[in-house]
């Protein structure tokens, strides 16, 4: 791999600029937020390159934002935010991802992590029966096509009228888990066709479903808001997103935007950057159609939380209200919206790309939910699932600097097959079990390329979004038991 | 005869496929066998089956990502899989194309990698003395 030989120059020790004079075509300056240590890390790929592509799109404002977790994607950085002003500028189906509304859901319980390590195996093992997972795999909820285009506009209540779920869980979900606009017209049959079979399933690659326990807690108070409480406390962490059929919706959108980069007299430095004026015909129908797919994201992740309630349930033989099974919060993390935010002194609407990288509004926003108004808003940040992962909380600084964004995850470092090469799914297996860690997967090959080595410290990248005030750490927790796809 | 039909590369989130062809038919049916080849264990797929399909775009690369992102939908979608594949006609934005292989079954085939989309990424057909070349990057 090249190592990147940019302009690159450090702010203070957690943020970088690249300036707009790198390149040519430049609309704003590149803003990354790393540490010197992973800046040398970063270097190693094209992935700076990435961000002063991004930074010439027509409309984008302020800065091509990156996150400590970034990796080399295409056309768009993983850990990429980019903001386009409505009325010039566009959007673009790369800087959302194939996978629409990828996101996290946080469940808390008051059970502590004594009351059920006895019982991990058969948890998980319920569990595993309960969610369907893996390649291939075919979701328990039979979906027709006319169920389907109501759960696109609904989003996660679609679920909770069908019986999975309490209204608390649509107050804890990102936009109430529908996002507005959504227009089933706008989406191909063959989206929905893809769609169909795999609604209410985990699917495969890094998706997963994790018990996990407390085990530090930083900020006491925004803690307790959140209902954690103490050490060993229990708590249940969903990733996965909208499956075959978001990612037919962007390939198919990006098709049409192939076209419209032409049509429009779009430069471009990548094919994969296709896009076309937010308020053309082709950005409008691709924004009602991302819609429609973040709508089944949600509601993916609600039936999977119903599910995981269900199975806590049977196994420990008491209902959801007396194991104190809530929804602490679910977060997007490839997704574009329309929202506020300041830009050269003025409020403006503009159109937030967030490619692997989630929203941390602050206290007293307007779009967070009551009960959070104070701490601000709940940001889930998942590691790899050999470390940990952090409960952090969104802050003004982040609507001031980064368009009310943080990072996603803890970011590769190395490619699939490199892990592949690195250590085998078994030897994971038994590293897990070392640690006290149950896991249950359809392929065990697979595992090894989502081993901790593959990743990086995800407590490195909270530190980045923590010291430079983009985000504020709540809590830190372990794994338990992993459910892989 | 090229040489080579195809080889995988590593890409950080992702992966890719370099395929090679004597001629443009040569080159998308290696690239199709390159994209199985990543999604499972492709000699086990026997050819109880074909599918004919149809595509049409604006450019030769164009079209070479809508024949792959067709192949991984009709995986998603209909849970085909595809060994073997006979361009009928190829010319500048249109194909034309029967795919041989059979319906996935969860105790025969081996899946290896969940293939969302081949991306535009840094997309190029390129030609030489040996013939065609191209670099794919899919996202996984």
């Amino acid at each position: 791999m090249t190592q990147w030989q940019g302009k690159l120059f450090p702010i203070d020790n957690y943020r970088w600029q690249i300036p707009r004079n790198y390149k040519e075509g430049m609309k704003v300056p590149g803003l990354i937020y790393a540490s010197q240590e992973m800046m040398a890390s970063i270097c190693k790929e094209q992935t700076l390159e990435q961000v002063a592509n991004v930074a010439s799109l027509p409309g984008i404002v302020k800065y091509s934002l990156a996150m400590p977790d970034i990796h080399w994607g295409y056309g768009f950085p993983i850990g990429g935010v980019a903001a386009m002003d409505l009325e010039e500028g566009v959007i673009s189906p790369g800087g959302v991802g194939y996978d629409i509304n990828c996101g996290v859901r946080m469940l808390r319980t008051d059970l502590h992590e004594n009351d059920v390590r006895p019982r991990i195996d058969r948890l998980i093992n319920e569990l595993y029966d309960n969610v369907p997972s893996g390649l291939g795999s075919e979701g328990k909820v039979k979906v027709s096509q006319k169920e389907l285009k109501k759960l696109m506009v609904e989003g996660a209540r679609r679920a909770i009228k069908l019986g999975m779920g309490f209204e608390d869980d649509i107050e804890t979900t990102e936009e109430n888990g529908c996002l507005g606009g959504a227009d089933p017209e706008k989406v191909s049959d063959r989206a929905i066709k893809r769609g169909m079979p795999q609604a209410g399933t985990l699917g495969s690659g890094n998706h997963f479903l994790e018990i996990q326990a407390v085990e530090e807690i930083f900020d006491p108070h925004a803690a307790s808001v959140m209902g954690i409480s103490e050490i060993g406390q229990v708590l249940i962490l969903i990733h996965t997103g909208s499956r075959g059929f978001g990612h037919q919706v962007c390939t198919d959108h990006l098709r049409v935007m192939e076209k419209a980069v032409i049509q429009y007299g779009i430069e471009l430095p990548d094919r994969q950057l296709a896009c076309a004026p937010i308020n053309s015909r082709e950005g409008k129908n691709y924004l009602a159609a991302m819609a429609c797919a973040a709508n089944y994201a949600w509601f993916n992740r609600q039936c999977i939380a119903h599910w995981t309630r269900e199975s806590f349930c049977k196994v420990l033989g008491k209902s959801a209200e007396e194991l104190g099974i809530r929804q602490i919060y679910d977060v997007a993390h490839n997704i574009a919206k329309i929202e506020e935010h300041v830009v050269g002194g003025q409020m403006m609407k503009v159109c937030v790309h967030r490619k692997g990288a989630t929203r941390a509004f602050p206290p007293g926003h307007k779009d967070i939910p009551q009960r959070y108004k104070e701490i601000g808003q709940p940001v889930l940040i998942p590691g790899d699932m050999g470390r940990c992962s952090f409960i952090a909380a969104g802050t003004q600084k982040a609507m001031e600097e980064t368009f009310g964004s943080t990072c996603h995850g803890a970011g590769r470092v190395l490619s699939r097959s490199a892990a592949r090469r690195s250590i085998s799914g078994r030897d994971v297996v038994h590293e897990m079990q070392k640690r006290n860690i149950t896991i249950r997967t359809g392929d065990i090959s697979s595992l090894a390329e989502e081993a901790s080595l593959a990743y990086k410290d995800v407590t490195e990248v909270i530190d980045v979004v923590h010291q430079s005030g983009i985000s504020r750490k709540i809590a830190r927790t372990v794994p338990l038991g992993v459910i892989k796809g | 005869m090229v040489e080579r039909a195809f080889e995988t590369f590593d890409h950080t989130a992702d992966a890719g496929i370099v395929a090679y062809g004597v001629n443009m038919r040569q080159l998308f049916t290696n690239a199709a066998m390159g994209l199985f080849n990543l999604v499972a264990d492709t000699s086990s797929i026997e050819h109880k089956l074909e599918r004919q399909v149809e595509i049409q775009d604006s450019d030769s690369e164009n079209l070479l990502v809508a024949w792959l992102n067709e192949l991984i939908y009709l995986f998603d979608a209909e849970q085909l899989l595809f060994s073997d594949f006979e361009i009928e006609s190829l010319s500048g934005n249109c194909l034309k194309a029967t795919c041989f292989g059979e319906k996935f079954d969860p105790a025969k085939h081996r899946l290896k990698t969940g293939v969302k989309a081949a991306t535009y990424h840094m997309l190029k057909i390129t030609t030489d003395s040996n013939g065609y070349r191209t670099r794919i990057i899919f996202d996984i």
